[in-house]
């Protein structure tokens, strides 16, 4: 069955492709100048690709079902985005800078994020939950909830690596990049417009990677643009391409290539992943008042994780690779659990705490009246 | 500067030219100091306060860019996080708007976000305010949006010495400033002492001392103020006069202790008056010198429309007839 007429159709043959939906090596034209990355992987390389989608599908399902029991506020799934998350981290070297949105829960723990820290942020205990530039995070930045805003920060962001010589170098090693994440929703923002001015302008080490996983929560692609949105780059001076986002293959070699070529000094480049959000848009939200069962069967088949597994098999990976990875799934989920359901109270500080870097009288005096406020009760209670 | 007794760190220099030693200043001293905004560079500014940085520091320190507020502002933040101070030109007042978003919902909030982890050292040069016979979005005073919003800092220089100072202070702040620039200003000219800055950024200051009540106001508004003081000196009225300096957070030390002395207090300012500075201010003093005042706190203000057409500003902007009805008023009691 074919998608609906709501939905991007997955056989353009601007599309870069390397594995086909029932996992068979079959790249598309398009893809022909990435197959030597691709040939590059080692076994092992393929293999991580594919326990990092299981392990962060099971953290996900986990998150959302600790949601509907109660203990997070919120949860926006990344289901069904694995390939094209996983591919574009993998593909980022350690010395770059990724600029998640808010779903890029797979891409966040790639580079290091604990996931207790996003599950902290979508339980209301923070409104960031780590620091990007703490070695174990991997400079990945916190999630952006005003949708777009942040592709302006990694765009600033790659001006300063411009400007201060840190790309450009000819050293792939050495030379930083920039990677921002947004979606077909927030590709109608101005500040991605903006940024993508601007990134054109400074020629930033920059890959604009939007993941148009077909529905702004209930608004389908189509609303946003009438072309796929890969061709709105060309219009910036931007050199874009369409990748099947539900290929970690192809998603790992084109974001892997458009890096290199930014970080060299080349300028941004922009990345359409062509995917589909299996879940809802957040543990609030209800697709089947917008979208049709067949549609869901339909990119079900083309499920990112299947792909991949057959692909494993048809290489010869035993079933004792998947048993193993299934279960270091099935433990990390019931770790974060188990580490969700610890989680205690945040103290009345961090509400005034780092409003400002510098003392500021206003708020140390609110917080200070605080203070005596909450100690007169007790004292009245002795 | 000449004769034989002028000392050589005092400067006589028009507000638009001790801004723009203040900017090269700070820009000497670090090299990450980094200028941008629309026509700030080859033109070096409408009002020409950039005038002369691009050629001195080159087109990496001083940047014209794309004509895009909200690009402007959104990639000073990136540029924060990579290490740089960047200071920011929006080119009017009304047309800070478009980057109001990621004013208020990313550079005020990102250190708070972080917790800590990253500093915002961004500053926005806003010129503002009316007295130049504009057209529309060009005469605005918007400080109330921005003091309004936690994790931003607010400044207001009124005088060359203090525009010098506080311009250098405010790029060394590791916090977002919002810096007004009041550009019916930018003309006067003032002793600039470049040896050492009078006052903290944060500081109020009492700029003519008087004993019958104090008048309390920012930028433009404290030549109008001191006007004002003078011609109710003719009338036997001793005003003092009080220069904010900072519109967040207010520094109401100097001020309290004037309206303790005086115990009348009128506050002018070219905002609209609804949910004003002004009205912040009275409430704070009310609050904190009740038993002090003899007489309730009077605000005037621009009225509550849209800043009119330019024929009609001097009717909207306050003048020293309208302040001066209110200090009639506050000695009334």
């Amino acid at each position: 069955m074919t998608p609906t007429d709501d939905t991007v159709a997955c056989d353009e043959p601007d599309l870069v492709r390397i594995l086909d939906a029932d996992g068979t090596f079959a790249p598309s034209p398009a893809a022909e100048p990435y197959l030597d990355l691709v040939e590059k992987l080692a076994d092992t390389d393929l293999e991580q690709f594919y326990r990092d989608m299981v392990v962060v599908r099971a953290f996900d399902q986990q998150a959302t079902t600790l949601q509907r029991q109660g203990q997070l506020a919120l949860w926006p799934p990344s289901f069904g985005q694995e390939a094209a998350q996983v591919g574009s981290a993998r593909a980022a070297r350690a010395q770059d800078h990724l600029f998640p949105s808010y779903r890029e829960h797979v891409v966040c723990t790639i580079r290091g994020v604990d996931p207790i820290d996003i599950i902290r942020l979508m339980r209301g205990m923070t409104h960031g939950g780590w620091n990007p530039y703490d070695p174990k995070n991997g400079n990945t930045h916190i999630y952006t909830l005003v949708l777009g805003s942040h592709t302006l920060h990694a765009t600033g962001l790659g001006m300063g690596l411009v400007f201060d010589g840190r790309c450009g170098t000819g050293d792939v090693d050495r030379d930083e990049a920039v990677i921002a994440y947004y979606g077909d929703g927030a590709s109608s923002q101005g500040d991605v417009h903006e940024a993508m001015v601007f990134a054109a302008s400074y020629q930033t080490p920059e890959v604009f990677f939007l993941q148009n996983n077909q529905w702004a929560i209930s608004v389908p692609v189509s609303t946003q643009a009438r072309v796929p949105l890969a061709q709105r780059g060309a219009g910036y001076g931007i050199p874009s391409l369409r990748v099947d986002g539900n290929d970690v293959l192809a998603s790992f070699a084109v974001t892997r290539h458009a890096l290199d070529e930014a970080r060299a000094g080349d300028g941004p480049r922009a990345i359409e992943a062509v995917t589909y959000r299996m879940g809802a848009h957040t543990t609030s939200d209800d697709p089947t008042k917008y979208r049709t069962s067949d549609e869901e069967a339909s990119w079900a088949r083309r499920d990112p994780i299947i792909r991949m597994q057959a692909y494993l098999r048809g290489r010869g990976a035993s079933d004792a690779f998947f048993a193993g990875v299934d279960a270091e799934a099935a433990d990390g989920a019931a770790d974060v659990r188990e580490r969700t359901r610890a989680l205690g109270a945040i103290p009345v500080s961090t509400m005034f705490d780092h409003v400002y870097s510098e003392p500021h009288p206003l708020v140390e005096r609110e917080q200070a009246w605080l203070a005596e406020y909450e100690a007169s009760f007790e004292e009245g209670a002795r | 500067m000449s004769g034989e007794n002028a000392r050589p760190d005092v400067e006589n220099l028009p507000f638009a030219k001790a801004l723009n030693a203040g900017l090269r200043r700070a820009m000497a001293e670090n090299d990450h100091v980094l200028l941008m905004g629309e026509d700030i560079g080859r033109l070096g500014g409408v009002f020409r306060v950039t005038e002369g940085l691009q050629a001195e520091f080159g087109e990496r320190r001083v940047l014209d860019t794309p004509l895009a507020e909200s690009g402007i502002v959104g990639t000073a933040i990136g540029l924060a996080m990579a290490g740089f101070r960047p200071v920011v030109e929006i080119q009017f007042d009304g047309f800070v708007f478009p980057a109001f978003d990621q004013i208020t919902t990313q550079l005020a909030k990102i250190t708070n976000r972080h917790e800590g982890a990253l500093r915002m050292p961004v500053v926005i040069r806003i010129p503002y305010g009316g007295h130049i016979g504009a057209v529309e979005h060009h005469q605005e005073s918007p400080e109330t949006y921005f003091a309004h919003t936690p994790g931003l800092r607010v400044v207001s220089p009124s005088t060359p010495n203090d525009a010098y100072w506080m311009i250098q202070e405010a790029i060394a702040s590791d916090d977002p400033v919002i810096f007004l620039e009041p550009k019916a200003k930018y003309w006067l000219k003032g002793e600039v002492d470049t040896t050492a800055p009078a006052l903290p950024l944060h500081a109020s200051r009492i700029v003519r001392r008087g004993t019958d009540v104090t008048l309390v106001g920012h930028g433009a508004m404290v030549t109008t103020l001191l006007q004002s003081a003078a011609l109710a000196e003719g009338e036997g009225i001793s005003c003092e006069v009080v220069d904010l300096r900072s519109l967040s957070p207010v520094d109401y030390g100097p001020l309290l202790d004037s309206i303790r002395r005086t115990g009348r207090m009128v506050y002018a300012q070219e905002a609209p008056g609804f949910l004003s500075l002004g009205g912040e201010v009275a409430a704070t003093v009310m609050q904190e010198a009740f038993y002090a005042l003899e007489a309730p706190v009077l605000r005037v203000s621009g009225f509550d429309v849209p800043f009119p057409p330019a024929k009609l500003e001097g009717v909207f902007l306050p003048d020293p007839d309208r302040i001066l009805e209110a200090v009639d008023r506050v000695l009334a009691y």
